[in-house]
């Protein structure tokens, strides 16, 4: 181990799956509360809507169909009609959150929508025909591996980076797809329909004054930033072909939040260049310090006290820039200026 | 303001180079697998052999306690494969699904269920409903469970309902004045052998003291001064929280831990249901501490002025009452009956880095059913959730039962968003 | 001519008799038996009362006369307990704000709502009516909006030079002064072409200086054929700007009729005296404009 791996290792799990699935639910975040000022404190609910629908419709319930006389195999003939599945049901689950608390105080939106992450977990960690505590493992994600067009080969090098051939394919896609709707923010972002949402962000009261159906506008930015969750989760499934119900908690929620505020809320590319800094930064942190532990530099530590480090330093992190740096590292001067929130 | 900051950090910082060299690093901190052993009946199962494996060549043992489980400390995250030595197992049965499991362990503790033989009602439907069905004799002993559990949930509700009240802050990090409570009264009581019940006031009095009085003065009085919005401020309480709780895991570990005196205390029948002295004790001060709480903010001069900041603070400024000082009671308080709920909670089940932070929402839930800022409103919403956990076991899966609760206040917020005690709000 | 109707309408209401719930001969708000509880205390109990078409109407009263929740039951932004109200002959009663909106009955905010990270002219065209590109679908596919919204923007910078502020169209709202952004605030109604205008205190923290300018644009906005009726502390303003004036007291309406008619009202300096014992109606300036309203 030297200075040379732990910055490889950072790099890699900067731009890796990891960081992809956060991105793609800060994404869904950024249009949630970033552009349109809603605080969704749940938006892991989404991902695991998304990862246990690939896990449950592809394996689970295809080896063992519950109730057992459902046709699953027929149902579900492949993955891209379970991805079709698990994005309908993310859509189902942002109009239930949304119905009864889009028109509450907002506050109360962040505590629906984080006890509904918990009880989707809890629901799904203690109900075996869902995985249950074990969660699912298997080759869900067969018919995406299928698809890879890379050669017959162990591993593909580009400078220090190594990749196995289906990690390749999967990292790629996963960028692509961020790409695609990085396009697609943007193009919402800059038309009348974005600025009705930063509207409703600023002041609600004002938009409706002005004829407009904000109810209307926050449930269409609670779906679409569900669905964005809905596909880190799904691109989570088939990345790992793991789904556990012990990776689905609130956490994740808040590590979003960190890295959107890192980044820059309500701007398209803040997401993405939280993400990157902010999983190079905790994978740095960790590497770093174990190599010094490795190395025998430091002697107060041990490697399992390495982990809570990076927690802490996420945590202390979330505050400072929520203090002193709230539009993150893309925020623009003259917001600053203003001093808003 | 950054001066604030800088002074918070020195004290994060100075708690952690601090614990350190208390320790003497011994203490094993991360991750931990815990192999939980129980019977067709969910009865748990003693003596029980449980080795793991994993990367790097790590080879743990452990044995299953009276309650079933085993913890094996792991030194990183990673897969490991837990195995159960079936030839360990009184009377010879088998595990279900085989005695092989493996488990990918991230930051925090990973559960691993091991249930042994078949049902002896024979019924297929696996987990729900728990053992035993819906008997008289159980739903009393769940009733009293809940009575115990609402009184824990109350004194932390309480104080997080005070703080909404009068700063309008949704203080998540308000679980995490429990487990700091706890592991204060940890410190006192194993680390440096004071007893329990000499160490607990202590504790309770530091813990107002510190993580109340300190960490208003320090933070979010800055924050109030600086005119950080609410939002922003909620968002701060969440690093705070995930910051505390790291804090404690890394300087205590992630293993379940108890208090030197009253661990192990056998239980009384009292009839059909089953309790710990302890619990009673416990539970009757509770009672007592509740009372007084809400005696005191109906009748003294500060509990009076509390309410009318809680009220319209900008009025209650202007009639004379310095909103800045009540805050700061209000913040004592609050990590007053955090902490003595946190040691409520290590005497009775355990002392653990995420105690709060479970708690937490089942906290929320209680002030939301019960009407945000309601004082009385956090009591009864607390009951109704404390309550609702445990019977709620008798018909959905153990692990499921938070759930049930949170279920419960979405399904109020539908019909009633004010609460159940609290007024409609006046728009505009 | 709009000028003319708004001259029709001010002699129009010369024949009106000064009585509480008086009929005006061509009203565009009519309410009828409007009232609002919280817990004991009522609110507001508006029995009758009717708002004339093309004319600018002042509701005043003391502190906790209930006009603010009123002009919320009247805009949607509350639910009444009970009553009715019509607007431009159709039954508009607890209808939400933005439908109102739509049929042109628009209002603005005792605390005003520019939008502060928003730019002034993000805000102008936020008020625009009817925009395609709102629709979600629609706003990825810009050549079904941009021809519209460049008209908008255009309108905008016209509705802005206007409102002086042309100068400040690419700053953010929040950059701008109290004064400055009532008038972004009346500019950014304007741009949905109401036909009924309701100000919440447009006078409410506006420096001396830009007092004036506002109140021109006031009677310009009335000689343009749009209704105004204004919540207003400050007698001067109601006295220089209104052709009528409705008073409320306790939730009532207690006194309408011409300003000059309506200060001599002996109910209403009463009601006045009965808030206020140490002011005196009748000195101009600093009297009855103290305060906030509830």
């Amino acid at each position: 181990m030297d200075l040379g791996f732990v910055l490889t290792q950072s790099i890699t799990q900067a731009i890796g799956v990891t960081a992809i699935i956060y991105l793609l639910a800060t994404m869904g975040l950024n249009i949630q509360f970033g552009y349109t000022g809603l605080l969704n404190f749940g938006q892991i609910a989404f991902v695991a809507i998304g990862a246990y629908a690939i896990g449950v419709f592809m394996i689970q319930w295809q080896q063992n169909p519950w109730p057992s006389w459902m046709p699953w195999q027929t149902l579900v003939p492949n993955l891209w009609v379970a991805i079709l599945y698990a994005l309908l049901l993310s859509v189902i689950l942002a109009l239930i959150l949304g119905i009864p608390t889009l028109r509450l105080r907002a506050d109360y939106l962040a505590i629906v929508t984080i006890a509904t992450g918990e009880i989707i977990r809890l629901a799904f960690k203690s109900t075996d025909p869902l995985g249950g505590s074990q969660g699912i493992n298997g080759k869900m994600g067969q018919d995406f591996y299928d698809l890879n067009p890379f050669p017959q080969q162990d591993r593909f090098d580009f400078g220090p980076l190594t990749y196995t051939r289906a990690d390749l394919w999967v990292v790629i896609c996963g960028w692509v797809v961020i790409g695609l709707l990085l396009l697609l923010t943007w193009a919402l972002m800059r038309s009348p329909w974005g600025r009705v949402l930063k509207g409703i962000r600023e002041d609600e009261d004002a938009v409706r004054s002005l004829g407009k159906n904000t109810y209307l506008r926050k449930m269409q930015a609670l779906i679409l930033g569900g669905l964005f969750g809905a596909l880190s989760g799904i691109f989570w499934a088939i990345a790992k072909q793991s789904v556990q119900p012990d990776s689905m908690v609130p956490a994740f929620t808040f590590f979003c939040y960190t890295i959107l505020i890192l980044g820059g809320a309500a701007r398209v590319m803040g997401p993405v260049l939280g993400a990157i800094i902010f999983w190079f930064l905790l994978v740095f942190v960790e590497q770093f310090l174990l190599l010094l532990i490795d190395n025998g530099t430091i002697t107060f530590l041990v490697p399992t006290q390495v982990g809570p480090i990076r927690f802490i330093l996420v945590g202390l992190g979330l505050m400072l820039l929520m203090i002193y740096r709230p539009q993150g590292i893309l925020g623009d001067k003259k917001e600053l200026a203003l001093d808003a929130r | 303001m950054h001066r604030g900051f800088a002074r918070l950090l020195l004290a994060l910082l100075g708690l952690v180079i601090g614990a350190v060299a208390l320790t003497g690093v011994a203490q094993a901190a991360g991750p931990a697998i815990i192999a939980v052993v129980t019977d067709a009946n969910k009865a748990p199962i003693a003596g029980v052999t449980v080795t793991v494996t994993g990367p790097d060549g790590f080879t743990g043992t452990g044995e299953t306690g009276a309650d079933g489980t085993a913890t094996i400390e792991v030194p990183k995250s990673g897969k490991y494969v837990i195995t159960l030595d079936e030839s360990t197992i009184p009377g010879g049965a088998a595990v279900k699904d085989g005695p092989e499991r493996t488990a990918n362990v991230l930051s925090g503790n990973k559960k691993i269920l091991f249930p042994v033989g078949v049902p002896d009602d024979g019924g297929g439907g696996g987990d729900s409903g728990g053992a035993g069905g819906i008997t008289l004799d159980r739903v009393l002993q769940l009733i009293l469970d809940g009575v115990v559990l609402s009184l824990i949930i109350a004194l932390g509700a309480l104080g997080l309902n005070l703080i909404f009240g009068t700063t309008g802050l949704s203080n998540f990090a308000h679980g995490e004045l429990l487990t700091l409570g706890a592991f204060t009264a940890f410190v006192l009581n194993v680390w440096w052998g004071i007893d329990l019940l000499i160490a607990a006031p202590i504790a309770i009095a530091l813990s107002g003291l510190l993580w109340g009085w300190g960490q208003n003065q320090i933070l979010w009085k800055p924050l109030r001064k600086r005119g950080t919005g609410l939002i922003a401020a909620m968002i701060v309480s969440i690093g705070l929280a995930i910051a505390l709780r790291y804090t404690i895991l890394f300087i205590f570990g992630g293993t379940p831990k108890s208090y030197a005196q009253f661990a192990g205390q056998p239980g009384l029948e009292l009839g059909p249901i089953f309790i710990t002295p302890k619990a009673i004790v416990l539970s009757i001060i509770a009672i007592i501490v509740l009372v007084a709480t809400i005696l005191w903010l109906k009748s003294s001069r500060i509990g009076k002025a509390t309410r009318a900041v809680s009220d319209n603070p900008a009025l209650a400024s202007a009639s004379g009452v310095n909103v800045e000082r009540v805050i700061s009671v209000v913040w004592v308080v609050g990590a007053i009956l955090a902490a003595y709920a946190g040691i409520f909670l290590g005497v009775t089940q355990n002392v653990v880095w995420t105690m709060g932070q479970f708690l937490l929402l089942t906290m929320f839930a209680a002030i939301v059913l019960g009407g945000l800022g309601t004082i009385s409103g956090a009591i009864v919403g607390s009951f109704v959730v404390g309550i609702t956990v445990q019977l709620s076991t008798l018909i959905v899966p153990t692990e499921l039962k938070t759930g049930a609760a949170l279920l419960l206040m979405i399904v109020l917020l539908l019909v009633r968003p004010q609460g159940l005690l609290g007024r409609p709000e006046r728009v505009g | 001519m709009p000028g003319d109707l708004a001259a029709q309408a001010v002699s129009a209401l010369a024949t009106v008799s000064p009585e509480p719930g008086a009929p005006k001969p061509d009203p565009i708000l009519v309410a009828d038996g409007v009232n609002r509880h919280f817990g004991g205390l009522v609110a507001v109990d508006v029995t009758h009362v009717e708002f004339q078409k093309g004319a600018i109407t002042a509701l005043i009263g003391p502190n906790g006369a209930g006009k603010s929740t009123f002009f919320n039951l009247l805009s949607g932004f509350d639910k009444a307990d009970g009553g009715t109200w019509v607007y431009a002959g159709t039954a508009v009663t607890n209808t939400a704000p933005h439908k109102l909106a739509r049929r042109g009955m628009v209002r603005t905010f005792q605390l005003t709502k520019s939008l502060s990270r928003l730019t002034v002219m993000d805000n102008m065209l936020l008020g625009a009516g009817g925009q395609k590109g709102e629709v979600m679908i629609a706003s990825v596919l810009p050549f079904l909006w941009s021809a519209q919204e460049k008209k908008n923007r255009e309108r905008a910078m016209v509705l802005l030079e206007r409102f002086n502020l042309a100068a400040k169209a690419d700053d953010f709202a929040g950059s701008l002064s109290g004064g400055q952004r009532k008038l972004l605030e009346m500019a950014r109604a304007l741009m949905l072409e109401p036909s009924l205008i309701m100000l919440d205190e447009p006078m409410a923290g506006v420096n001396p200086a830009l007092k004036q300018s506002l109140l021109d644009h006031i009677r310009d906005i009335r000689e343009e054929g749009t209704t105004v009726v204004f919540v207003e502390h400050d007698m001067d303003m109601v006295r220089d700007v209104s052709d009528w004036v409705v008073v409320m007291a306790q939730g009532k309406v207690i006194a309408e009729g011409r300003p000059d008619v309506v200060m001599r009202d002996q109910r209403v300096i009463d009601a006045y005296l009965g808030a206020h014992h140490d002011q005196q109606l009748t000195k101009s300036g600093e009297s009855l404009t103290e305060g906030t309203s509830s």
